[in-house]
């Protein structure tokens, strides 16, 4: 089956867009990676490849996890299968 | 994994990939001689660079030790050093005689350039003969220093180009090699990863003196949260968004398996087998300059991006996981893993299939950044010359 997205682990709340043009609306598949599992759901944006999408709903001030680990906190709202980028991810340090 | 390849063994016992007779200016005024003299005779290289004059203190002692580093590296077969007087030229000269190979410093106070040019072309030509008649010789793997770092990456390099080059550094440790990995403010987010694979306390507190010194630096001159910087705006282009997502997919690079055994300051040459990490800033030029000054022979260098970077001395093998980027600057890239993303290949064959790269570098192909003529040499300075 071919992916469209990839999630590092299951844990992890964003996954990867891996294929180009990806349009809002479309129903697509991720791979995670370390438990070898596939899920499905519809994203609700554009997302360039390389670019994250949401895996649940964010509220501001929530971590984001990604590795397992924490890569920042949310400063703008996001839902489950939106861009999460710089618009709405800052990070913690510096 | 072969356990072998065809390199040239230098007379202290190191083994290089490349058999350069490097023209070494030890000061910007001496560029332009080095450069008439790389014109004159075929078959040098001149390694012309931005610095050398009223430096001091650390800064100083870094400019000596990359300059003597880029000679020594077993890459290079013999060595002609220009500079602008005679004294600091000689540092340089006595530090690289120290290997057994052929150096000869040229100042150029009351000769002139055209004088030094005649001289020194002479001395080269010598070199370039001496050096065209070593030969290739059956190398163990283990005798191999192989360094990473990665470059305008994106989250395919968390993802597949960087666990891949984890995955043959994890081959490499276990096949007796020495390793090296960097850019101290690139961990930053995954610095408790590193911290905990040092072998020993000792080497957890010099990680952590490394670390904090660099992120004094960042605190020091930043002028808001180093968003302009890093991530970069071609990580940030490719879908990273934070320093943290950025470090965690840059320590993949270290595999799974080997302890960091020590901590190494810049252009600072490791002093056994096994993982290390050196101090160093996260722009490409910059870093790969210093692990070749410290000694090393081969470069793995993920992107995602496509950071087009090479270095003259050091052979640098680019590899990447995004097929944009494959496809559209495949010149660059020697190494296409994007498979990985598709599922067709999976992490231990695109560590093979890396390492297969590597063997036949060291046996002597040309990388992509060879080809194309990169030769970033950019030397690190600490703060204002005097």
């Amino acid at each position: 089956m071919s992916i469209d997205f990839v999630v590092h682990e299951e844990a992890d709340g964003v996954g990867v867009v891996v294929v180009e043009g990806m349009k809002a609306g479309t129903q697509c598949t991720g791979w995670i990676m370390q438990e070898d599992k596939t899920v499905t759901f519809t994203v609700l944006d554009d997302i360039p490849i390389g670019h994250k999408v949401a895996l649940k709903d964010f509220a501001v001030g929530d971590t984001v996890i990604k590795y397992n680990t924490d890569i920042g906190k949310v400063v703008a709202p996001i839902k489950k299968g939106g861009h999460l980028h710089v618009h709405n991810v800052k990070t913690k340090r510096w | 994994m072969q356990k072998t390849f065809y390199g040239y063994r230098r007379d202290n016992g190191r083994v290089g990939i490349r058999n350069h007779v490097v023209i070494l200016p030890l000061d910007d005024l001496s560029n332009a001689a080095c450069e008439a003299v790389a014109n004159n005779i075929k078959g040098t290289l001149a390694l012309p660079h931005a610095y050398g004059r009223l430096q001091f203190g650390e800064d100083l002692d870094l400019h000596f030790r990359t300059l003597i580093g880029m000679g020594c590296n077993p890459n290079v077969a013999a060595v002609v050093v220009i500079g602008i007087e005679p004294v600091w030229t000689q540092r340089i000269v006595d530090g690289i005689a120290k290997t057994g190979k052929p150096v000869a410093g040229f100042g150029i106070e009351q000769h002139g350039d055209l004088e030094t040019i005649m001289r020194a072309s002479r001395k080269a030509k010598e070199f370039v003969q001496y050096a065209t008649e070593l030969q290739r010789t059956e190398c163990k793997v283990n005798e191999l220093w192989v360094s990473c770092k990665c470059g305008e990456s994106d989250t395919t390099s968390g993802l597949a180009s960087n666990p891949t080059v984890g995955n043959a550094f994890d081959k490499l440790w276990e096949a007796g090699a020495t390793t090296v990995f960097g850019e101290t403010t690139e961990i930053t987010g995954g610095e408790h990863l590193v911290m905990a694979r040092c072998a020993t306390g000792e080497v957890r507190a010099k990680f952590k003196f490394f670390f904090d010194r660099y992120a004094k630096v960042v605190d020091d001159h930043k002028v808001d949260d180093l968003c302009d910087s890093q991530p970069t705006k071609g990580n940030i282009e490719g879908g990273l968004t934070t320093i943290e997502e950025k470090a965690l997919g840059n320590v993949q690079k270290i595999g799974r398996k080997a302890p960091v055994i020590g901590c190494l300051d810049k252009a600072e040459s490791p002093t056994g087998p096994g993982l290390w990490f050196m101090d160093s800033s996260s722009a490409a030029a910059e870093m790969i300059t210093l692990v070749a000054a410290a000694g090393f022979a081969v470069h793995f260098f993920p992107t995602g991006q496509g950071n087009i970077i090479g270095n003259p001395v050091l052979p640098v093998i680019k590899l990447s996981a995004n097929p944009r980027t494959v496809r559209t600057m495949s010149e660059h890239i020697d190494v296409d893993v994007s498979g990985i993303l598709r599922r067709e290949i999976n992490l231990d064959q695109a560590g093979d299939k890396l390492l297969d790269m590597m063997f036949r570098t060291c046996n002597g192909r040309n990388t992509s950044a060879e080809a194309l003529g990169h030769r970033e040499f950019i030397m690190t300075k600490l703060y204002e010359s005097a």
